[in-house]
């Protein structure tokens, strides 16, 4: 009887402390997004200022730096030199960037890549596809791909150089 | 296991302060007998061994779910006292924003979680353990509760029938015709009768008993459910600004839904097309004051085969339909509502290339204010080219154009204008009101020629499969507080000692209703009818 009644408290405890520690872990501790780090990012394929088809899937086997901006945030345009500074470093060893534009027109986005020289393929996600897939919000935010397709980390607010430098080594396949 | 054996036989758990079976008072207990719980031992007073026993033994306590209610209690009101994070500008970081507005007592305010309580750690926290409290103070109390009302027998001690709030005792001949009758009328009344050794117990509404516990089943299935909402694809909540002519994906329909706005409509009420019963309303509000209706026609399409986000969809229409507040467009467990709009954004821009001088235009050029175009030929060896273009234009701290956001406020344009007399072009800075000329006078300038705009709407995406949870629980809760509000536990004892007949009756709630109908029961009878205690001990 006694024995009896220890389990059941236990048991009773333990489911409610189970449903307790889930809801709070799943709400204070994780990012309340669609998408998380360790999941394998989804695959986009969106077009670039010159034209051309960028599909995330073709850069398997490369660690890729994707970068959502637009041109009215201030944070991005600080951190698309050094972006662009360091892509030129790191494409030779097998890191690529592509950097998402949140849908503006292209001529604003054209007028931007050329005053920044940036030599990165930038692709306009016009219908937000991809930013819904990838629940953007706030800009900048940057997704960290591995070889294998994988989200190493994500990364939102403005980087240093050294950031970049530090993040670009960690996706280097 | 330890139990304490009542005079009667009955064995009880131990800490029972009334026998379950006789009403015999175990413990030392005053004059007139507290009933709640009938007496029962509430189990967890009982034992204090493990560590389990003391945690479950804490949250049985009633002090304790109370002090959780007061201290919830006060941390929502002081979560009143500056703005909730979603009140506040969303283009300022809110650690640096409770700070600036309200000093330390902000900035503390932010570091405790206060900005965004609902969602803060410890106030989650103080609502699961408010949860807990209920299980297991219910547990706790519906278990010995049932066990007493079940065991409880006819014939009760003497001692419990005597210190009842509603007790006579008094000398009576034994008739079996008025006893007979008496029976007849408490089962006249919904009383369910038993008679044991020339005993009675009357006995209605148990039912009711059971009622705050149904009301707690009831609140932790709701709390279940809004557990809920966290599962992943259980709860969809976002939005969606989407522009007349625009296709997008809806949101949080991983790219299997899209949406066409084909049109948002806004209407309000006018004097000159109401019904002549609406005239005096409308007069006392103003025509066109008050809005009559908020609309968008869409159009739902789903799309075919597998999702590449960016990629042009392939879609199948799915139906066209007119969302309009309350009307949501319902599909797949998805509806889409109606919550905001924007009239009248600016869609497109266009300018008369014109010599300064003499006025004469050479063509027009319309600019889509979305998606302009980079060059615009005119013909005759006259051309416009886009150089730059800053949809919500301002300067910024270094003195340059620059955009506010990607929505066409207040667009600007850089323009270079060719013409056969200057092939190497001038440029012109042109925005609303304002032209600047950055490399000299020019001799041609972009004159403006009118503007064309369209609506924007704001739906909301919902996927709740929570509901139906929520609805059940609520319900049950219901249930639960109209089973203890509307019905009373009513028990009338009578028990023959030698010739004296003692009369207790005993109610839950609604001391009156008894009395009144005891008095309709013991009038005209030679029994004398049970005298409050209550009222001659004050």
């Amino acid at each position: 009887m006694k024995e009896k009644r220890f389990w059941l408290r236990t048991v009773i405890l333990a489911i409610m402390l189970a449903a307790i520690g889930y809801t709070i872990y799943s709400n204070v501790f994780v990012e309340k997004k669609a998408i998380q780090v360790g999941d394998s990012a989804p695959d986009f394929v969106l077009t670039d200022l010159n034209g051309n088809n960028i599909q995330l899937s073709d850069y398997r086997g490369k660690g890729v730096f994707l970068n959502f901006w637009g041109t009215w945030c201030k944070p991005c345009e600080k951190e698309m030199p050094y972006i662009n500074s360091q892509y030129n470093v790191y494409k030779n060893k097998g890191v690529e960037v592509i950097a998402v534009n949140v849908g503006e027109a292209k001529v604003t986005v054209q007028t931007f890549v050329d005053r920044f020289q940036l030599t990165f393929p930038v692709v306009i996600d016009q219908q937000d596809q991809v930013m819904n897939a990838y629940d953007i919000n706030p800009l900048p935010t940057t997704f960290l791909i591995d070889k294998d397709g994988k989200i190493v980390d994500i990364i939102t607010g403005t980087m240093t150089e050294e950031d970049v430098k530090k993040h670009m080594e960690r996706i280097k396949p | 296991m330890e139990q304490v054996k009542c005079e009667c036989g009955h064995v009880n758990p131990i800490g029972t302060v009334l026998c379950e079976a006789c009403g015999k008072p175990l413990e030392e207990v005053p004059v007139l007998l507290d009933m709640r719980y009938e007496g029962s031992a509430r189990r967890s007073q009982t034992y204090n061994k493990t560590i389990i026993d003391k945690i479950w033994n804490f949250f049985s306590s009633v002090k304790v779910g109370v002090w959780l209610i007061v201290i919830t209690l006060v941390a929502s009101a002081i979560g009143t006292v500056y703005p909730q994070q979603m009140y506040i500008p969303p283009t300022v970081s809110p650690a640096e924003y409770y700070e600036q507005q309200y000093g330390l007592l902000g900035k503390w305010y932010y570091a405790l979680g206060f900005h965004d309580l609902y969602s803060s750690w410890w106030y989650m926290l103080l609502i699961a353990l408010i949860g807990v409290s209920l299980v297991i103070c219910s547990l706790d109390r519906v278990v010995p509760l049932y066990r007493a009302l079940n065991n409880q027998r006819v014939t009760r001690n003497e001692q419990f029938l005597q210190r009842q709030r509603l007790f006579s005792r008094a000398k009576v001949e034994h008739d079996e015709t008025a006893w007979r009758n008496i029976v007849d009328k408490l089962t006249k009344r919904g009383y369910r009768v038993r008679e044991e050794n020339g005993n009675i117990l009357a006995e209605k509404g148990r039912f009711s008993r059971w009622g705050p516990y149904v009301n707690h089943i009831g609140l932790i299935i709701f709390l279940i459910g809004a557990m809920l909402r966290f599962v992943p694809g259980m709860y969809v909540d976002e939005n969606m600004w989407i522009r007349e002519g625009e296709m997008k994906e809806i949101p949080g329909t991983n790219g299997k839904y899209f949406l066409e706005n084909q049109k948002f409509i806004f209407e309000v009420y006018e004097k000159e097309t109401e019904k002549e019963a609406f005239q005096a309303a409308i007069d006392r509000i103003g025509s066109g004051m008050m809005a009559k209706n908020y609309q968008t026609d869409v159009v739902l399409y789903e799309r075919i085969g597998p999702v590449v986000a960016g990629e042009e969809p392939k879609l199948k229409k799915i139906k066209s339909f007119s969302i309009r507040v309350n009307e949501p467009l319902k599909h797949d467990h998805y509806a889409l509502y109606q919550v905001d709009f924007k009239l009248d954004e600016l869609k497109s821009m266009s300018f008369h290339l014109t010599d300064k001088q003499t006025n004469k235009s050479f063509g027009t050029i319309t600019i889509d204010l979305i998606q302009p175009e980079k060059e615009y030929d005119l013909g005759n060896g006259y051309k416009v080219q886009l150089l730059s273009y800053f949809p919500d234009f301002y300067f910024d701290e270094n003195g340059n154009p620059n955009t506010r956001s990607k929505v066409p406020n207040n667009p600007a344009f850089v323009f270079k204008m060719f013409a056969p007399d200057r092939p190497k072009g001038e440029v012109s800075f042109t925005a609303i009101r304002q032209t600047i000329e950055p490399l000299g006078n020019n001799k041609y300038k972009m004159a403006f020629a009118g503007i064309e705009t369209r609506n924007v709407s704001a739906l909301t995406v919902r996927r709740d499969f929570t509901l139906w949870i929520l609805g059940i629980g609520g319900a049950i809760f219901m249930i639960g507080l109209i089973q203890g509000m509307y019905w009373n536990h009513r028990r009338v004892w009578i028990r023959r000692i030698n010739d004296e007949v003692l009369i207790a009756a005993h109610t839950n709630k609604n001391w009156f209703g008894l009395k009144k109908e005891l008095e309709g029961i013991f009038h005209d009878t030679p029994f004398v009818m049970p005298i409050d205690q209550a009222d001659n001990r004050s």
